[in-house]
Formats: structure tokens, C-alpha cells, sequence
């Protein structure tokens, strides 16, 4: 159903081939307690699909049937008390139009991306109450921990530091100390290195996972048990078919076959691997130069240039644009590689509350009111707020009408990071700007991957002529760094011009849709289970909290025993008391692996007591 | 009950304290009330100053125009498959420019791996190593990779150029101090910066001058001994330096490792896979335990012709880097597909052991014949498969130096051979570079094209110069 990748194999065939004969499924590193009559059960309900010929309505009527029972459950509600993060925001300054998602767009096809938003969006006093912005709040949540919650997540924290201390006391491992260096200063510093030994190494089976397959919609994981509690791995020699819900594959366009890898090996075939030197000497083909072209057109800009890492677009050319005289405003969730970026540039830092427009304006307000502390308080030369446009741990969306807003009121630049928003978002792709409505051109520095919804590797940055000609005279990158190997380029154009419809198909739009309906009905399904999830309606990006330090272990074990490959984040990622799971989705995903996925998490949720909401819940099936 | 107890208590504390006593405190709370409340409050802007300061606030343009004559603006447009030739503008030309060292690039045998592995992997990996981007094939390479040298991890990275940026803020951090070689490329100035380290430059390869610098730190050692035992000291060398071609003088510097117990971070980029008999890098040439060095790292973007780069060491320093290295943990993971490129070129090396010694001849010949230019001096070692030519005198400035030495490889495009000369960001290195051409060897090139090239640099700059 829908899944309009060419190698999607379709969830029956998938799993059919899993269930004979190859069931590897109990892995021996779990430690969660997984009853194992839930196990075959489900297996059964998966089987029955291609057994049957009408297996949905079943299906259905059984998940109504769930559902039913859960409302009796909750026939007295237990939403007394329901706190958002940040308080209400009387910004004033946005129109209603500049909030618009993507739903609009499945209804009326191609929406005008550039240029003609212009006029729609006008920032006047004169509006009062703004329901649009409301909206947005709205399908933002941040639900609160539970007091008894938070407490048992510091408990166990606590408890996991006490144990590791003892551990640390008796057992010192030979790998943990260094040879041949006596005498000199230690190389860790003992908290980091403790850390990393004894609380990380309890889960430590649950990342770095290798996978031997494409990570599309499925993946294969490489089976790996440990003898000695974490310290080190061996491989079985099995393996694991599960459903990806772990890779940034949003469009699907990580595949094996279909244009983007045809084209991709012809260019390989043609031109080589590398060019074994940077842009600025003999690095330079066109192809690049098309690239960068196309980049612009699709982001609705004058110019772009290509680099060949996302982290290294960030960390790399955010020196050459600021300077020690220059005040950055950066979300508290910015990415690593804003923050190195930062730090190499020798800008003043500082830092308002994650998409709270209220800190952000105070802190810009400050900024200009107090100057350069350093200098007297003479005024900054620049001031650029950074923000990203789905934040990847928290799933939240950035609020950029207002932060255009802002900006023009204060006279900063806007410095847009969409390394997870650009392809997954906005009617036809083009990122939160096109999302929200906004003109391309507000946004003074446009950033993005070609990681994740191109299924290559590289970044770009995208803006004026004036802007990308000075990057290219004083970006580290662009002039020491190796270019761009040829059949990544050559992914990224080609998955580009599907997705702007050049290939003349609709294959592009297709999967962008596809992906934003996967988004709405997997964030309602969770919502309708009781667990909390993070961030905003619309963004593919979704955390699932699960607080405790051990439940992340917990959680992604059990969910790959029942063939789900899922990504966790605890401390020191997140806040300590914010352990996390995080589910991406992906256009290649069908409802039927949704579903799936679905019942295995309300399952596993339901055992491990990850049902934390006090919020109403839908009691009605929830439509796909 | 309690509560009349306490009130007593309290009431006879009050009764026995001497007036000044009370008076005294009493304006000691007044003060930290003021002071807290004043902190509160701001330097006290009304929101009218406020207002007109905003109004007022220019700020500067984001960024300041770009001369359009700018020589990065004007790169040269390669339009083939890059290998021993080459095809610059149009021109068909002998390759000297691009960091081809082994000629592994026109290798169609790696190329029909990667091309395989695609068809397994597809290009990208959608996520970093952590989230499902490991692959079999980077840890094979990582295990590989360890074998090869004889230590016990490798770690890959997705870019060259975040290898040794990451690698060096992974164990320095503020407070410590970092001995550097005054002409370390780029990237290792990034990760020095990135490290927020103290760094203390030395002279280029003056072992002398490194020693005088650590004897000073000794004294000041001396007298804060307290400090002394947190502080970690780290020297940071390359094997061929990227900016002179010279070899580092890497016995010396192990003994002062040694001496002043400093931890040696290697950068191998072009050393690895170019020097030693089996191409272990400067470590072999040297006859060196790798065990001494407490981290090599090395970009694939040269010998192995691919792209990434790769840090080695025992298991106890490189393991550290999956968690703290900052390119290694956030960025995705190499493409599958060039990183089976990087696993065939080191298949290569195992199985052909004899092209390193073919490169090391090539690089003498070059390096014989190139000094004999009029009007370029040749920079660099001779077993060094990167070598600078620069302007015989000296001119006036910089810039000067640098039209010139473009007009050169412009017109040695043209003849058909493709040098290019080095490309910096002058306002950025910590120091100014001196112009220079930069010619790349190839293993490939045979006596005549050596002669050949000779023959055109030569007449293109004599005519130019």
C-alpha cells in the first residue's frame, strides 16, 4: 500500500521470509523480560495478512475492540493537571497565514513556493490573539515528567553511578588501563572515563549496531552477543531482518536499485571515486557547479555551494561568517557541530530556552540594549540567530514566522539549520520554509544535508550571490577540504530532481506525502497509547520518553527481539531525566509496518510502564 | 508546644546579641537585598532608551563583498576521470596536482568493488555510526586498517579534513598545552582552536627550538607543581608536512616524548600509504614502534584515493574518540560504497607491496630533476610525493608572488601539464604561507613525462618570470 520506493519490499513478503525457517528472533544480549506467548502471539497477527484475504477489517475491528477497552479504562479521566514546558506567548507581529501545514497541500497539488508568500506574510501590531500560532502550540507538546516519575529517574540514576562506583572499586578490566605511559598526566578525566566505562557500557549493545543491508524501510542487523558484560562484542554469524525506524531515510531515497543507484554507479563508472583534491584546485567539475545550481532552485535562492560532510558545513563555515565582534542568539538544542562551529568562531554565545520566541526576544533585546560587554558595551557588529528547523532530539519544529519576525525587528541574521527538516517538510519538500509559507529570502543563511532525505552524504549552504561568492573566497571546506566523490553528488541530484518532479513523474511528491501522512498517524497512534512523545505534529523526527536510564536499554532490546530497530538517547545526549526513544519515519514505510510497529510498541509499553500521559486520549480509531 | 519553644529560643537570641551587633547585621541584609534586587532590575534602561536603541542599531552586512577577481573564484573546471591524466579547461594534461599518490583512482578493479558494494548498500547511510550507519564494511575497514598497522584500533571517519580536527579536541581540552610545528595544515590548526588548549609553537622541524619551549614549561612547571600534575601536555606533528613536503624528524621528537613525557599525535595524510617499505607510513621509514606514538591519524584522501579519514592507536586512546569525537558521533558514517573503495586500496597494498618503493623512485626522479629549474626553487623532501615550487627571489609581497605563480600554472595548463598552486586562506592560517606550486607524484609517471614536464614548467616560467 503506498510504498512507492522500487526496492520497498512489501511488509508480507518481508516478514513471510523472516517467519520460515530464519526466526533468529531472541538475541542474546536482551535482559528486558519479554513474554514469550506475546511474542508468537503477534507474530501470529502478522502472519495473518497474507494468510487471509481480508485481514484489515479484522485487524480493525480488533484494534476498535482495544480501543474500546482502554476508553472504560479511563471512563474517569485523569487529565487534571496538564503543563506545557513554556507558558503562553503573546507575540504579536505574525499573521495567521504564515501557519500553514502541509495538509493544504494533498488537497490542491503544486503550492507557489517562492516569491508570492512575500506579501502574505506582514508582520503588523494590529492583530490581536493570534489562534494561528495557537495552533501551532497546540500540536507541539511537551508534556511534563510525572513528579513520581522524575523521582524514580534520579533514583535510578543514582543507583547506576553507586553500582559503577563499586564496580570501578573492584573490577578494573585490562582495556581500562594505559601501557607504556607510567608517570604521565591521565589522559581522561575521571568522571568522563567512569562514565563511559561503567553506566554506558550497561547499554552499550544497544548503539553502534552494524547492519549489513541498505537502511530503507528494513534493515539487517548484524548479531553480536557479549562474554564480559559490555567490554567487548563477538559476532554470531546470524543475523536480524527488522523495520527501520532508526535511520534519517525520510524519503526513502537510501536504496540499491531504482534511478538514484543506476545513475549514481553510472557516474562512478564514468568519473571515478574521488578527486583526491579540494574544490579550489583540481576538485572543481561540473557537476558540482549543476549541483549547486539545482540546490538553488530548490530552495527558491539566488546561489548555493556544496560541501562534503553536514557536520563539517556547520562547524567549517560558521567561522568564516562570524567574528569575535558578533553575538549569537543559538537554541539550547542546537546540533554539535553548530556549537564547534560556534566555538571556532570565536563569537560571543548565548543561549534562549528551545523555541521560546519570549527568551529569544529578551535575549536580542539585551543584546543590543547592553552591547559587547568586553568592549564597553559598544554594539555588536552582527547578530545572528541560529536556530535548526526540526530539532533532532526533541521532534519540535522551529517557529519561523515569528523568528522572521524577530529578526526584522532587531535587525539580525537568521541562520537556518535543516539538516531533518529540509525534503520531509513543507507540501513538496523544500523544507520549514516553504512549511510555514515564508519567503526563502528572509532567511539570510539556508543550511541543510544531503544525509538524510537524499540518502547521500554532504551539506550545502544556500543564500545570496553576495553571501555564497564570500563563502566561497573564505570557507574552510570549499577551499582545503576534499570534493564531493562523484556518484554522491550524483545521488544527490538525482534524488533532488525527483523530488522537484524534473525526472516528470510525481514519484517525488508522492513520497513526500507519503511521509507526512506515516508522521501524522504514527505521532496520533502513540498519543492515543499514553505514551509522551515530543516535539510537533508534522515532524517526522519522534521521541518517545521514556525517562529511565535502564528503560532505553530496556526498550530497544525488546523491540529488536520482535525484529523493530529503533534508536535510543539518554544522558549525557539529553537532560538526564529525559531518556529517550526515537522513531524516524520514512516514506518508505507502508501503513502495514506502521501497524505493526504500532501494536509492538503499545505492547512493550504496556510491560514496561511507558504509559506516562495524563492526557485525554482519542477513543476513536484513528484514520490513516 | 514546639512552637512557643522555638519562639522562646529565639527571643533569647535576640535579647543576648549586643544592639551594634544587631544593627550591623541588620544592614548587611539590608545590603544583599539591595544587591540581589539591583541585579534584577538591569543597568536600568527605560523601555523608551530601550526603544530608541533598538531603532538606532546598524549592524554591519552579513558579509563583506567578494573582490569578483578573487583567485578562488575562478577555480578551473576538471572534466574527466582523474587519474595520471587529466583534463583542465579543456586542456588534456600529465596529472602533477591532484593527491593521486599510488594512482589508485584509474584503478578499474576498486572501482568494480565500490560499484558492487553500492548495489548491496545503496550510496548514502542515512545515519551516524551510532544510529544504525555502521555497516560491515567500515568495521572491516577499521579492522583492516588496525591490522596494517600493527595496532589495536582504528576509527573511520566520513571527511579528511574532521579526522585530526576531531581527534585532537577529543583529548585536549582547556587548561592543557599542545606543542605544534609552526607549519601544520589546516585541519590540525582547527582542532587546536576547536581544543581551547594552550598552544605553544615551534620552529618547523627544529627539534632545538621544540626543546627550548619545553624546558621553559619545565621551570614554570616547577613553580605551580600542583598544576603541573593536571596539566596534559601533547605534542602534535605531521609525517609530510602538507604545507612544506618535509619529513618530521620523528626519532627526535619520540625522545622527547619521552623525556618530557608529552603524548605525540601523528597526522599521517600523506605519509601513509607513501613512506616505508610496505607504505606503513613515516612510523616504518623511521624504523619507529608505532607503540610510541600515542595516535596516528591520516586522511584516505590521498593514497587510498578515496574519501574519509581514519585515526589508529591502542584500543585504550582511539576507543575514546567513538564517544568523544565530535566528527565521529554526529556526523553520518562514510558511504559504504567509498569506504569498500578504502578496504580494496588497502588489498592493493598488501598484495603489491612493491608500488610503494615504485612511488619513492618516482619521487626521487622528480625531485632530482625539479632542482634544476632557473626560476623555481624546489621545497620538500625528495622521498616526499608533495613538493612546493616557489619563486626563485623574492618579490615584493605575498599577493605578488601568488599572480605570478597562477600566470604559471595557467599557462602550464595550456601546455598540458596541470599543476596548481597551492590554495590557502591567507587571513586565516596562523601564519602566512609563502605561495608556492604544489606538485603531486604519481606513481605512473615514467621518465619521459618527468623530462617533459621539466621541459614545460621550465619554458612557461621562464617566459612568465
Amino acid at each position: 500500500m503506498g510504498n512507492v520506493d522500487d526496492d520497498g519490499a512489501t511488509f508480507q513478503q518481508s516478514y513471510v521470509k523472516c517467519s520460515n525457517g530464519t526466526v533468529k528472533t531472541s538475541t542474546p544480549i536482551s535482559n528486558g523480560h519479554i513474554p514469550n506467548q506475546h511474542l508468537s502471539k503477534s507474530w501470529r497477527d502478522v502472519q495473518q495478512p497474507q494468510q487471509q484475504k481480508e485481514p484489515q477489517d479484522d485487524h480493525e475491528e480488533e484494534l476498535q475492540q482495544l480501543l474500546l477497552n482502554k476508553q472504560l479504562k479511563f471512563s474517569a479521566p485523569a487529565y487534571t493537571e496538564i503543563r506545557t514546558r513554556s507558558g503562553g506567548l503573546n507575540f504579536k507581529g505574525v499573521s495567521e497565514s504564515s501557519y500553514h501545514p502541509a495538509k493544504q497541500a494533498e488537497a490542491n497539488g503544486y503550492v507557489s513556493q517562492t516569491g508570492s508568500s512575500c506579501d502574505k506574510f506582514k508582520p503588523s501590531r494590529a492583530d490581536g490573539v493570534l489562534s494561528a500560532e495557537q495552533e501551532h502550540y497546540q500540536k507541539t507538546s511537551f508534556e511534563d515528567v510525572p513528579l513520581y516519575t522524575a523521582c524514580l529517574t534520579y533514583l535510578g540514576f543514582y543507583l547506576l553511578m553507586i553500582l559503577g562506583y563499586i564496580n570501578q572499586l573492584l573490577f578494573v578490566p585490562k582495556v581500562a588501563t594505559e601501557k607504556g605511559r607510567e608517570g604521565y598526566v591521565a589522559l581522561y578525566d575521571a568522571f568522563e572515563s567512569f562514565y563511559s566505562r561503567y553506566v554506558y557500557r550497561r547499554v552499550r549493545d544497544c548503539w553502534n549496531r552494524p547492519i549489513c543491508s541498505v537502511p530503507g524501510d528494513e534493515l539487517v542487523l548484524k548479531d553480536r552477543v557479549t562474554d564480559d558484560y559490555g567490554w567487548s562484542f563477538r559476532f554470531t554469524g546470524t543475523e536480524t531482518r527488522c523495520l527501520n525506524l532508526g535511520s534519517y531515510n525520510y524519503l526513502g531515497f537510501a536504496a540499491a536499485t531504482g534511478p538514484c543507484a543506476d545513475d549514481s554507479e553510472n557516474r562512478a563508472r564514468q568519473k571515478g571515486l574521488a578527486y583526491c583534491s579540494p574544490r579550489s584546485e583540481l576538485g572543481n567539475t561540473q557537476l558540482h557547479i549543476d549541483l549547486e545550481r539545482l540546490t538553488a532552485r530548490y530552495c527558491g535562492v539566488e546561489d548555493a555551494i556544496v560541501f562534503g560532510m553536514g557536520f563539517a558545513t556547520n562547524a567549517l563555515n560558521l567561522p568564516s561568517l562570524l567574528g569575535p565582534d558578533c553575538l549569537v542568539v543559538s537554541d539550547e538544542k542546537n546540533h554539535a557541530s553548530i556549537i564547534l562551529g560556534l566555538r571556532l568562531s570565536g563569537a560571543t554565545t548565548r543561549v534562549f530556552k528551545h523555541n521560546s520566541m519570549r527568551d529569544l526576544e529578551r535575549v536580542l533585546r539585551n543584546g543590543i540594549c547592553y552591547g559587547n560587554p568586553k568592549k564597553g558595551g559598544k554594539p555588536w557588529d552582527k547578530i545572528m540567530i541560529l536556530v535548526e528547523g526540526i530539532f533532532s532530539m526533541e521532534g519540535s519544529i522551529v517557529r519561523l514566522p515569528e523568528i522572521i519576525a524577530l529578526k526584522k525587528k532587531y535587525k539580525a541574521y537568521l541562520y537556518l539549520d535543516e539538516a531533518h527538516s529540509i525534503g520531509s517538510m513543507g507540501p513538496t519538500g523544500r523544507g520549514v520554509v516553504e512549511y510555514f509559507g515564508a519567503d526563502p529570502k528572509d532567511v539570510d543563511i539556508l543550511m541543510g544535508t544531503f544525509t538524510k532525505s537524499f540518502g547521500s552524504a554532504g551539506g550545502y549552504i544556500a543564500g545570496s550571490k553576495k553571501l555564497i561568492d564570500f563563502l566561497r573566497t573564505n570557507s574552510h571546506a570549499h577551499c582545503y577540504a576534499g570534493s564531493i566523490s562523484p556518484p554522491i553528488v550524483q545521488q544527490i541530484y538525482t534524488s533532488m530532481s525527483i523530488i522537484m518532479g524534473e525526472d516528470n513523474t510525481d514519484t517525488g511528491r508522492q513520497k513526500v506525502q507519503q511521509l507526512a501522512r506515516n508522521t501524522r498517524y504514527f505521532r496520533r497512534r502513540l498519543a492515543q497509547m499514553g505514551v509522551i512523545t515530543y516535539g510537533h505534529e508534522d515532524s517526522p523526527v519522534v521521541p518517545m520518553l521514556v525517562y529511565l536510564f535502564s528503560k532505553i536499554g530496556a526498550v530497544i532490546r525488546t523491540l529488536t527481539t520482535r525484529h523493530i530497530a529503533v534508536v535510543g538517547a539518554g544522558f549525557p545526549a539529553t537532560p538526564i531525566m529525559e531518556g529517550r526513544i526515537r522513531f524516524c519515519l520514512s516514506a518508505a514505510h507502508t501503513k502495514e509496518q506502521l501497524d505493526y510497529a504500532l501494536d509492538v510498541i503499545d505492547d512493550v509499553s504496556e510491560n514496561l510502564g511507558l504509559k506516562y500521559s495524563r492526557k485525554p486520549r482519542d477513543p476513536h480509531p484513528i484514520e490513516y | 508546644m514546639m512552637g512557643i519553644q522555638l519562639f522562646n529560643e529565639l527571643g533569647s537570641i535576640f535579647r543576648n546579641t549586643p544592639t551594634y551587633a544587631l544593627v550591623l547585621e541588620t544592614l548587611l541584609l539590608i545590603t544583599v537585598i539591595a544587591l540581589l534586587l539591583h541585579k534584577r532590575g538591569g543597568r536600568g534602561l527605560s523601555k523608551e532608551q530601550q526603544e530608541s536603541l533598538i531603532e538606532q542599531y546598524e549592524p554591519e552586512p552579513l558579509v563583506a563583498d567578494t573582490d569578483p577577481d578573487h583567485p578562488l573564484l575562478r577555480t578551473r573546471l576538471v572534466e574527466s576521470r582523474v587519474g595520471k591524466r587529466i583534463v583542465v579547461n579543456g586542456h588534456n594534461c600529465l596529472n602533477l596536482g591532484s593527491h593521486n599518490y599510488l594512482g589508485l583512482l584509474e584503478d578499474d578493479e576498486i572501482l568494480e568493488e565500490a560499484c558492487k558494494c553500492l548495489r548491496k548498500y545503496g550510496v548514502g547511510s542515512c545515519g551516524p555510526r551510532g544510529f544504525y550507519g555502521t555497516m560491515d564494511v567500515h568495521l572491516e575497514l577499521e579492522d583492516r586498517l588496525a591490522k596494517f598497522m600493527g595496532l589495536e584500533e582504528a576509527i573511520v571517519y566520513s571527511y579528511g579534513f574532521s579526522t585530526v580536527a576531531s581527534a585532537i579536541p577529543a583529548y585536549a581540552k582547556r587548561g592543557d598545552i599542545i606543542f605544534v610545528d609552526e607549519a601544520v595544515n589546516f585541519a590540525i590548526q582547527k582542532g587546536l582552536d576547536a581544543s581551547r588548549s594552550t598552544i605553544v609553537f615551534f620552529k618547523h622541524n627544529d627539534v632545538q627550538d621544540l626543546e627550548r619551549s619545553l624546558q621553559q614549561q619545565e621551570k614554570r612547571d616547577q613553580q605551580n607543581p600542583k598544576k603541573a600534575q593536571k596539566t596534559r601536555r601533547f605534542l602534535v606533528v605531521e609525517g609530510i608536512y602538507m604545507n612544506t613536503g618535509k619529513l618530521c624528524p620523528l626519532p627526535e621528537l619520540v625522545e622527547l616524548r619521552k623525556k618530557y613525557k608529552l603524548r605525540l599525535f601523528l597526522d599521517e595524510t600523506i605519509s601513509f600509504g607513501t613512506l616505508g617499505q610496505t607504505g606503513r607510513g613515516i612510523t616504518e621509514h623511521f624504523n619507529v614502534n608505532r607503540d610510541e606514538i600515542d595516535l596516528i591519524s591520516a586522511s584516505m584522501e590521498g593514497s587510498m584515493a578515496t574519501i574519509g579519514g581514519f585515526c589508529v592507536g591502542s584500543h585504550f586512546i582511539a576507543e575514546h574518540q567513538r564517544l568523544s569525537g565530535l566528527g565521529y558521533i554526529f556526523s553520518a558514517s562514510l558511504p559504504p560504497m567509498l569506504t569498500q573503495a578504502a578496504i580494496s586500496a588497502l588489498d592493493r597494498f598488501e598484495r603489491e607491496p612493491q608500488i610503494f618503493s615504485q612511488l619513492q623512485e618516482r619521487s626521487r626522479q622528480v625531485h632530482t630533476q625539479f632542482k634544476l629549474f632557473t626560476k623555481l626553487k624546489l621545497g620538500g623532501d625528495e622521498l616526499s610525493p608533495v613538493k612546493h615550487l616557489y619563486l626563485a627571489e623574492d618579490r615584493e609581497s605575498f599577493e605578488v608572488e601568488s599572480k605570478l605563480l597562477s600566470q604559471v600554472s595557467d599557462k602550464c595548463i595550456e601546455r598540458g601539464v596541470a599543476v596548481v598552486e597551492a590554495a590557502y586562506l591567507r587571513n586565516r592560517e596562523h601564519k602566512p604561507i609563502r605561495p608556492s606550486l604544489r606538485i603531486v607524484v604519481n606513481r605512473l609517471l615514467t621518465d619521459n613525462d618527468i623530462r617533459e614536464t621539466f621541459d614545460i614548467i621550465e619554458a612557461v616560467s621562464i617566459a612568465e618570470l
